[in-house]
């Protein structure tokens, strides 16, 4: 059947803020489908809070709405727009429930709006644990033993049934949220609180523990005429109770035989069709005995998911794209399959290479957390390889993690003895460095003494077969360090099992430059081979390429000359889907005038989609491996140059090198990205411009750093330079605090060095600049003009990292004469540092003097909020700047305004605040409790949302809705300040009042209130213990009598009771606010929210105020 | 790996250096790839790959070794194997040894560590054709010396071709046997069926397929005449897999026309298909480089459904796929018949159905082993048609057709004549 006649237009539901367990691949699945639906001639309407996202660019739907997904906003769309249909599958489970929600309160009905790719009753029979069970028992499988419970009793009872340990799992949440395993009641009470407290419906399933079985996905497709397809066979290496998100997981399935393999195919399409989801993609999970063979299937989701877009990029097979066309009539046999282009969709692709993904964590951001992995997913990104076998895309995936310490070394002794003796049973704890302490266990094979994969496996349950991989690794690696000479066969072995040239250095204790050159003097050279979905069985039309030690390579010639992107490796905390954005845009810039051709690693993104850029090398984004791929398209056509200023950090870092081996690097060039991050460089810079910056010094020893201090005064800021994220940044008060911060790095260094050290790598220690306003800005230079993109005011003070603070934009407290003198020291900063492209600049505003904090010469984070809050494409226009266009030709051809910018934005433009998403509450410390809240000048929020609206009170509230559901009209404030916040808050406070709120403070606070008028209650602090049984605060905050908290810590040290009340607030899922500043915006917010709901507008609509520029400021 | 030399030589000049997989010495074949990604065991025990050396897209093979549960047949059949990456150390609790252990067992000639990507886009382009893997001795003339390129080349080429070869007596039972049923109807051991399968090269999992359904199976050699199918008094018969050219099996044509004569049920399953094809009176020709995996698309036109099928054939029927057809056997005397099944990938026929006749074959494999289980209705089809065929059922008529034969009744069909 051809594709639906009746409908005509489609409300696509994007998945919101970047989160944990839900994060860059549904921007890729969205972003497919947007792109899929209007090539079908259909009028697509979006709805993402997400401004990072590709899919919410004015360009990929016909309406853009950058709005909070929330019922009644969604029904306030569908009631302007009046779509014929929506599609929830695409935008994972923020989607999905909000459909069900609509459909539930007759939204849907009420509009005659029909839901497609699912239906209500299949979401309900896959997510509702207990209606799945049954669906699998009438499929004839099997489900763990489980019992469903909706009160604590029943938890403990039902426990008592199954036996310890046992798995808690809330219904309807997503990405293990609130689940986790049991091993005696205490610990039971914790988990199950939480769960039922996640779950919307209150209710958890107690379940039988399989952990250490063999975990398997698959990932299936139908349509409607009932046909049903595997795309692709998912196996974790890491057993049964570690999240598969959080696994190490390789495609197709390794230690399966047919008819095992056959036996979950018949269950996955047996249950497909129970479940009934009529057309679209599912994702089902299956736990094996490993010596029974016996088959568990754990769960169904019944949508694309996070594996859909690792299976579309390991296959080539576009799930997100085909469930689209399956969601408006089209039949699997009527899709052609695109790498072919001669063959239909309705087929099982087949894989001749390996497919490993490893997980990226960042428990380094939260020290207080407990590192175990367990089923609540944990990990913020992932990087995909491929390669001919298994060991080179073991090689390849952990080294695109792009993180110290996440390869397989051989340093310090074999492993003996007491220290053997210590691995093993750590080996049996997953954590984030299992497979590095299982290849080490693994380096004593053999020798006396030593453990065999039988222990290994014991501990782990990892498949020996992966094990006996890993052992091979280390053989190869053993040959590589004992040989006399680097024979050629045997350098080429290392090669074919992805040690890489610098794992092969640091065997032979030679340079990695001298590895590179030996072996490419020697024709040791990866071929580069192409991802067909057949195994070669029929001609391949999409360059999908990867790198192989293999004899033929597939690169074709062409005449065009290529200008080469590099991606931005895994998302992490400080460099995600943003940087995405930002290569993606620079491809459809320049894809008309050269052969776009993108380099990365990151599976989840729309980067790495086959038909987003010309060519694609699925490579991890190394020295090694992007040199590799520029020389093998060198050598098949004229290579105009990389660009290496849209990925962010992990490509820049590599600028000089590759300048260095003769790679031609596109705008800024390496020695000015130097100018801009060496900070003695960049004082001149800054002197010379006579722009005034912190007083600042460096420093590799405490006594150095301790002077430095002394001299610039305290408070400073330390941290390590060359740093993205503000990683490892910390305000500092004292000698004391700096002699601990210095101890820290010293271990750290020690670590990393594998042996003691009394040098450091360079501190950089900053003054620190209290009450100071913070203003971002993001620009364009092409060596005469600057078009100043944007300038965003935060909200919270200087101190708090960029990434974590709010910002509006337009800046709402900042003078005409302030923005002349950003827009002058920007210039000054572009022309002296020598960019061409585009800059980041962040400055601080303290009583009138404009200190520039730092510059980065390159895309930032908040380029896509900028493009959209102005209507201009920031990163498109860079590209072509760092392709040769100049300003003034970018004005008159219309990418960017013919006069003003960013910077000069019409009174009647948008407001537009960013607000940041964090991830607090999925870590929880080993004790089991939340970790501190408290933000700081290291970012950990993983993803943003945008509110856009007329005044700054609305797009603020529409902020606040969009990142947590929304601040409360009424109702009941906590409010509990340090002293140097009290002044500040008297009015805000007052005006909770005025707008009903009761208030309730702790002593000091209520104290201020107090004597200003302002009437409180006071409460015991934790710490002051109940009194005659009267409740502490927190024990309100837990039983959810307070809407809203607002706590900032006192300046220094130990903050134990605002410790314990912000916790509490976000285990109780209640806004929580920590800055004055937040309080006043907040408060606006509140007002403007009593005023009524939110009007809906699209960003096509907010274009037109934008483009006309006459009342320019 | 043991480190040990081997060459695979291709009839065009094309060499591959690699390492010794299984036993070492020489052997020559048609040389063909196969894209599954499981059930390389199943693969080399079926008797359809003798003569054949086999390249296997997926780079590791072996990883689950050798059990007693999964093999098609008593043997290793493959004349060579091509693996890029064979397992050092199988990995499964049902595993009984590993797979070069096996391939060194039963003497089979392997090679690993080649391109064996760059070995399958070639043979895609260049089409499947005879190859030699050398190793060992296999490398050595008389003399001790290595033997060159040429040496190798010319064996290769002296090798005998697949088009016209008539394998199937060399892959057959030697005697008859008989498979009972797993469960009969209520009353328990009466069998649904009895079905005489000719055995061409036949893989174990037809008869169990059979036998789940509680079809009782005779399975006898390639050769067996009309008269002793009949003996065996069949409610249906079928043929079966196996290699060569369907074009020089002169003899199974004719047993099948004596069974098509008679109107006993027929189902045919790949070369068993070829063989309606032919009893038809249709033509058979070569593909390029054929249809080998377990991912291959299928459409049902009947249902206009499409299942995810196991291949494994070199060869095809030509027969129109546009319009039904009047078999051109002498003049139609088998009627009407209609291009049941196609493959969506090359639209190759994959399916025959008489329309007046009680005969249906498929190109692909129900039986899956390996591979996955989307077709097994059709042996539930044979069974319908089993059943239809013991009551009386009246000749399908049209324009011009008159059965050679009366129809048979059951009756005549329980004492048909020994
Ligand atoms: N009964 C169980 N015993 C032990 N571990 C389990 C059990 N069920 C699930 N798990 C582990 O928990 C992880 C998450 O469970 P899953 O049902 O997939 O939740 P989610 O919806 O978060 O993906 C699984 O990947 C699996 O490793
Ligand atoms: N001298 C300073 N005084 C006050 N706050 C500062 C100072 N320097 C940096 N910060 C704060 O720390 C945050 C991170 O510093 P930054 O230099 O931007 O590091 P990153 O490279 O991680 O963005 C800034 O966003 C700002 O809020
Ligand atoms: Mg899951
Ligand atoms: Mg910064």
């Amino acid at each position: 059947m051809p594709r639906r006649t009746d409908i005509s237009s489609v409300l696509v539901i994007g998945s919101g803020p970047i989160v944990i367990g839900q994060a860059a691949e549904f921007d890729y699945s969205g972003t497919q489908a947007c792109r899929v639906l209007r090539a079908e001639g259909l009028r697509v309407i979006l709805v993402n809070s997400n401004p990072a996202t590709i899919m919410t660019d004015p360009e990929f739907a016909d309406a853009t709405y950058i709005e909070p997904i929330t019922p009644d906003v969604v029904e306030a769309i569908i009631a302007k727009e009046r779509p014929d249909a929506i599609l929830p599958t695409l935008g994972g489970q923020t989607a999905l429930n909000i459909a069900i929600a609509l459909a539930e309160a007759g939204v849907l009905q009420r509009h005659g709006v029909e839901m497609i790719g699912v239906n209500p009753a299949s979401i309900r029979l896959a997510e509702d644990r207990q209606a799945f069970k049954g669906v699998v028992q009438r499929c004839g499988a099997e489900c763990a033993r489980s019992l469903i419970a909706h009160t604590m009793d029943e938890v403990l009872a039902s426990a008592a049934e199954l036996g310890y340990p046992v798995v808690v799992r809330p219904s309807f949440t997503m990405g293990g949220l609130g689940s986790g395993i049991a091993y005696d009641e205490p610990q039971l009470r914790r988990i199950a609180d939480s769960g039922l407290h996640y779950s919307p419906t209150t209710e958890v399933l107690l379940e039988e523990s399989i952990l250490g079985w063999k975990e398997y996905e698959l990932e299936l497709m139908r349509d409607h005429v009932d046909n049903v397809v595997v795309v692709c066979s998912i196996e974790n290496v890491d057993p049964v109770g570690v999240h598969t998100g959080d696994s190490v997981t390789v495609a197709p399935a390794l230690t399966l035989t047919d008819r095992e393999y056959q036996r979950l195919r018949d269950i996955g399409i047996a249950v497909i069709r129970e479940v009934g989801v009529d057309t679209g993609g599912c994702n089902i999970q299956f736990a094996v005995h490993p010596q029974s063979g016996r088959v568990v299937v754990i769960e169904m989701n019944p949508r694309v998911s996070r594996s859909s877009a690792l299976a579309s990029k390991a296959t080539g097979f576009p799930i997100a794209k085909i469930a689209a066309r399956l969601a408006v009539g089209y039949t699997l046999d009527e899709i052609p399959n695109d790498i072919t282009g001669s063959t239909p969709a309705s087929f099982e692709p087949s894989l001749d290479y390996i497919v490993v993904k490893v997980p990226r964590f960042a428990f380094e951001k939260f020290p207080a957390a407990d590192p175990t992995l367990t089923t609540t997913m944990k990990s913020v990104g992932e990087a995909m390889a491929l390669g001919r076998n298994f060991t080179e895309a073991l090689g390849k995936a952990m080294r695109s993690i792009d993180k110290a310490g996440s390869v397989f070394h051989w340093d310090g002794p074999v492993p003996s003895g007491g220290v053997l003796a210590a691995l093993l049973p750590s080996i049996a704890v997953p954590t984030e460095h299992r497979l590095i302490q299982v290849q080490q266990v693994l380096r004593s094979v053999g020798r006396p003494g030593g453990a065999d994969i039988a222990d290994v496996y014991a501990a782990t349950g990892i498949d020996p077969w992966f094990l006996d991989q890993i052992e091979l690794v280390n053989e190869v690696a053993g040959d590589v360090a004992t040989a006399p000479e680097m024979a050629p066969d045997l350098l080429a072995r290392a090669k074919r099992h992805g040690l890489s040239d610098a794992q092969i250095a640091g065997l032979r204790g030679i340079s990695e430059d001298t590895v590179r050159e030996v072996r490419q003097a020697l024709g040791i050279r990866p071929v580069f081979k192409t991802v067909d979905t057949c195994a070669a069985e029929f001609a391949a039309r999409t360059p999908y390429h990867y790198s192989a030690y293999d004899d033929e390579t597939e690169v074709q010639p062409r005449t065009r000359p290529a200008i080469i992107v590099l991606g931005s490796g895994p998302n992490r905390i400080g460099q995600g889907i943003e940087f995405d954005y930002s290569c993606v845009h620079a491809v459809l810039a320049l894809r008309d005038d050269y052969e776009t051709i993108m380099i990365n690693c990151n599976p989840e993104t729309v980067s790495t989609d086959y038909d987003t850029s010309d060519r694609l090398y699925f490579e991890p984004l190394t020295f090694e491996d992007v040199l590799e791929v520029y020389q093998a398209e060198l050598a098949v056509g004229p290579v105009t140059g990389v660009i290496v200023q849209l990925g962010g950090q992990t490509p820049l870092s590599l600028a000089e090198r590759l300048q260095a081996a003769g790679v031609p690097i596109l705008g800024t060039p390496p020695a000015a990205i130097d100018a801009a991050e060496d900070r003695g460089v960049f004082g001149r810079v800054l002197q010379d411009a006579g722009l005034p910056a912190p007083a600042f010094g460096t420093a590799r020893t405490l006594e150095q750093a301790t002077s430095v201090a002394h001299r610039i005064g305290y408070p400073v800021l330390v941290r390590p330079s060359y740093v993205l994220g503000g990683r490892g940044m910390e305000i500092v008060y004292s000698d004391a605090q700096l002699a601990e911060y210095v101890g820290r790095a010293l271990e750290g260094a020690r670590v990393a060095a594998s042996g003691p050290t009394a040098e450091i790598p360079p501190l950089l220690i900053d003054r620190f600049l209290d009450d100071a306003i913070e203003l971002d800005v993001d620009a364009l230079y092409d060596g005469t003009d600057l078009y100043l993109g944007g300038v965003m005011e935060h909200i919270e003070e200087a101190g708090i990292h960029s990434g974590d603070s709010a910002c509006v934009l337009p800046p709402v407290t900042i003078s005409t004469a302030e923005l002349a003198r950003v827009r002058r020291s920007t210039e000054a900063i572009a022309r002296g540092v020598g960019v061409r492209g585009l800059l980041n600049v962040q400055f601080a505003l303290v009583s009138d003097v404009l200190y520039v904090l730092e510059a980065n010469p390159r895309a930032s984070r908040t380029a896509p909020f900028v493009s959209k809050a102005t209507g201009v494409p920031l990163a498109k226009a860079a590209a072509l700047v760092m392709a040769g266009a100049t300003i003034a030709e970018l004005r008159a051809s219309g990418v960017l305004p013919a006069s003003g910018d960013g910077g000069s934005l019409s009174l009647r433009a948008p407001i537009a605040v960013k607000e940041a998403v964090l991830p607090f509450k999925r870590f929880r410390t080993a004790e089991g409790t939340v970790v501190d809240t408290v933000l700081g000048p290291e970012m950990r929020s993983t993803g943003e949302v945008m509110g856009i609206d007329v005044d700054f009170p609305t797009a603020f509230a529409k902020s606040q809705a969009a990142a947590f559901g929304g601040l409360p009209t009424g109702g009941t404030a906590f409010i509990s300040v340090a002293d140097r916040d009290k002044r500040a808050i008297t009015f805000p406070v007052k005006r909770l009042t005025e707008m009903g709120f009761t208030i309730l403070a702790t002593e000091g606070t209520a104290a201020v209130l107090h004597r200003n008028g302002v009437a409180s209650t006071v409460v015991r602090k934790a710490s002051e213990g109940r009194v005659d049984g009267g409740p502490t605060i927190v024990d309100l905050i837990t039983a959810g009598e307070v809407d809203i908290v607002v706590n900032t810590p006192s300046g220094q040290g130990a903050r134990a009771d605002g410790y314990e009340i912000r916790t509490a607030t976000v285990a109780a899922d209640k806004p929580i606010v920590t800055t004055v500043q937040q309080l006043a915006a907040a408060v606006q917010a509140i007002e403007s929210l009593r005023a009524g709901p939110f009007a809906v507008r699209s960003l096509q609509d907010h274009a037109f105020e934008l483009r006309d520029r006459s009342v320019a400021r | 790996m043991n480190g040990q030399t081997a060459v695979l030589v291709l009839e065009d000049g094309r060499t591959f250096t690699g390492q010794v997989l299984g036993a070492t010495g020489s052997t020559v074949g048609e040389i063909v790839f196969s894209t599954g990604m499981t059930g390389y065991q199943e693969t080399l025990t079926d008797p359809s790959y003798h003569r054949q050396i086999v390249v296997m897209t997926a780079p590791h093979i072996g990883n689950t070794g050798m059990n007693e549960e999964d093999p098609e047949s008593t043997r290793i059949w493959v004349a060579g194997y091509v693996v890029r990456d064979p397992a050092i150390r199988p990995s499964s609790w049902r595993s009984t040894r590993s797979l070069a252990e096996a391939l060194e067992a039963e003497g089979i000639v392997g090679i690993s560590d080649i391109d064996t990507r760059a070995l399958t886009r070639h043979l895609r382009e260049r089409g499947v054709m005879r190859a030699g893997i050398f190793s060992g001795d296999g490398l050595v003339d008389g003399s001790g010396r290595r033997r060159v390129e040429q040496d190798l080349l010319d064996v290769v080429t002296a090798s005998p071709v697949m088009s016209g070869a008539d394998l199937a007596r060399e892959v057959t039972v030697a005697e008859p046997y008989t498979v009972q049923p797993l469960r009969g109807p209520a009353s328990g051991t009466e069998p649904v069926a009895t079905v005489v399968a000719v055995d061409l090269g036949i893989k174990s999992m037809t008869p169990h397929r059979l036998a789940e359904r509680g079809v009782r199976t005779h399975v006898v050699p390639a050769g067996t005449t009309v008269q002793e199918v009949l003996a065996l008094a069949p409610d249906g018969v079928f043929f079966s897999n196996g290699p060569g050219d369907p074009a020089a099996a002169v003899h199974e044509v004719e047993l099948l026309r004596g069974v098509l004569d008679r109107r006993i049920p027929f189902f045919g399953i790949c070369y068993g298909h070829q063989l309606l094809g032919r009893a038809l009176g249709f033509g058979t020709y070569k593909l390029t480089y054929g249809h080998r995996g377990v991912n291959q698309p299928v459409l049902d036109r009947r249902t206009k459904k499409v299942e995810i099928t196991a291949h494994n054939h070199g060869f095809a029927v030509d027969a129109p796929i546009d319009h039904d057809a009047v078999a051109p056997c002498d003049g139609g005397r088998y009627g009407r018949v209609t291009v049941s099944h196609v493959a969506l990938n090359d639209g190759v026929v994959e399916g025959l159905e008489c329309l007046d006749l009680p005969a249906f074959s498929v190109q692909y494999h129900p039986e899956a082993a390996a591979g996955p289980h989307d077709a097994d209705y059709l042996f539930d089809r044979f069974i319908e048609l089993m059943a239809s065929g013991r009551t009386h059922r009246p000749p399908g008529t049209h324009d011009g057709f008159a059965p050679a034969t009366t129809p048979r009744t059951a009756e005549e069909s329980d004492a048909a004549p020994n």
